[in-house]
């Protein structure tokens, strides 16, 4: 009985920050461009949603550093655990780039969000359920936003094609990514708790093909190769840099108070 | 607001209007620019609405507005002032009654 609630609530922590922790670095690395926008309009934009994944992220890494149960808050879990302990998607970590990148990626993982919480609303954990809830409304704006962005690049100028087009070439290789499951996602799906990622994985593709297509953008049809590795903390390189910048005010002054 | 700017090289103004609570008449809260009405749209949702300020929002393009001049204020609305006898002043509202 006790190896069993063990393991339930090492892998609802586990499960709790592959959300928390997505949503924080995506944040965070929007809230780079503000001041820096193309326009007025969407630099106040992306430092909203930027704003809401942040959001989104202290709620449910709140709820991690309860399960978890070693007195670790949201801010604990967010600036004292180094790139290893993460759990973010690959996706969420890659620079910025162009506006192109930054959009793509946005699309790319705001429709991941969208089916992922449309799931997890029906989470037999209230807390998972309440989050899911909650952020979708945000989520279903940055899939709105987003996608208009993927239509007006793609079909736009010959320019905005090609850095769109080179975007989407260039995170591919990180969507997969999105959909790795294990252990953890069997024994909370078991529960009722976690969504089948397999699922998800048909609805994302197929909603993110309707979208390229409508762009008069093209994705790569064969299974090329994909990068994964972000469920056993396996990053790119970029995620010790973003942590490095983020970290550092808490860690060198870690009396420091509001 | 300066127009000097090369008008190739801006998008289109639109003006913004949003409605507090359902019911209550739209206000002007600025303008945006955008290439088409859902970006406008988007923008001015992006824009006026972070604090809580709307349940609804308006978008329309700046040259769509007809608007009357400061020169026209003696003309248009001065002869209204001096004629108390337009106003319904002459019968009391009945009690209870919050809008007329």
């Amino acid at each position: 009985m006790e190896i069993e609630n063990y393991q339930m609530k090492e892998s609802l922590f586990e499960y709790c920050l592959r959300l928390g922790d997505t949503s924080l670095i995506l944040g965070h690395r929007l809230s780079e461009w503000c001041g820096h926008g193309p326009i007025l309009e969407e630099d106040i934009a992306m430092a909203n949603l930027s704003l809401d994944l942040i959001g989104q992220s202290r709620m449910i890494l709140s709820y991690a550093g309860e399960t978890e149960g070693k007195g670790r808050t949201d801010d604990d879990l967010a600036y004292h655990r180094d790139a290893m302990q993460y759990r973010n998607v690959l996706l969420a970590e890659q620079p910025n780039g162009d506006f192109a990148l930054t959009m793509t990626r946005q699309f790319f993982i705001s429709v991941y969000n969208f089916y992922l919480y449309e799931a997890l609303k029906k989470s037999k954990d209230k807390n998972i359920a309440a989050f899911a809830e909650k952020s979708l409304k945000e989520v279903i704006y940055h899939v709105r936003h987003s996608s208009d962005w993927m239509l007006r690049l793609g079909d736009g100028t010959e320019e905005s094609h090609a850095r769109a087009q080179n975007a989407v070439d260039d995170l591919w290789i990180f969507t997969d990514d999105l959909f790795q499951m294990d252990h953890v996602d069997e024994l909370l799906i078991k529960e009722g708790i976690a969504a089948d990622l397999n699922i998800i994985k048909a609805k994302w593709k197929a909603h993110v093909e309707e979208v390229l297509k409508k762009a008069a953008l093209s994705f790569p049809q064969i299974n090329n190769f994909m990068r994964t590795g972000s469920r056993e903390g396996k990053h790119t390189e970029h995620l010790g840099y973003i942590l490095a910048e983020m970290q550092f005010l808490p860690r060198a002054y870690p009396d420091a108070k509001w | 607001m300066s127009e000097g700017n090369n008008s190739d090289t801006q998008w289109q103004l639109w003006e913004v209007f949003t409605q507090e609570k359902s019911g209550a008449p739209h206000e002007h809260a600025g303008s945006v620019r955008a290439a088409d009405k859902e970006m406008a749209l988007l923008n001015a949702r992006d824009v006026y609405s972070r604090r809580k300020e709307a349940v609804n929002i308006w978008v329309v393009l700046a040259e769509n507005i007809v608007a009357s001049t400061p020169e026209d204020v003696g003309p248009f609305f001065d002869p209204a002032n001096d004629k108390i006898y337009r106003n319904p002043n002459f019968y009391k509202t009945p009690e209870g009654i919050k809008q007329i």
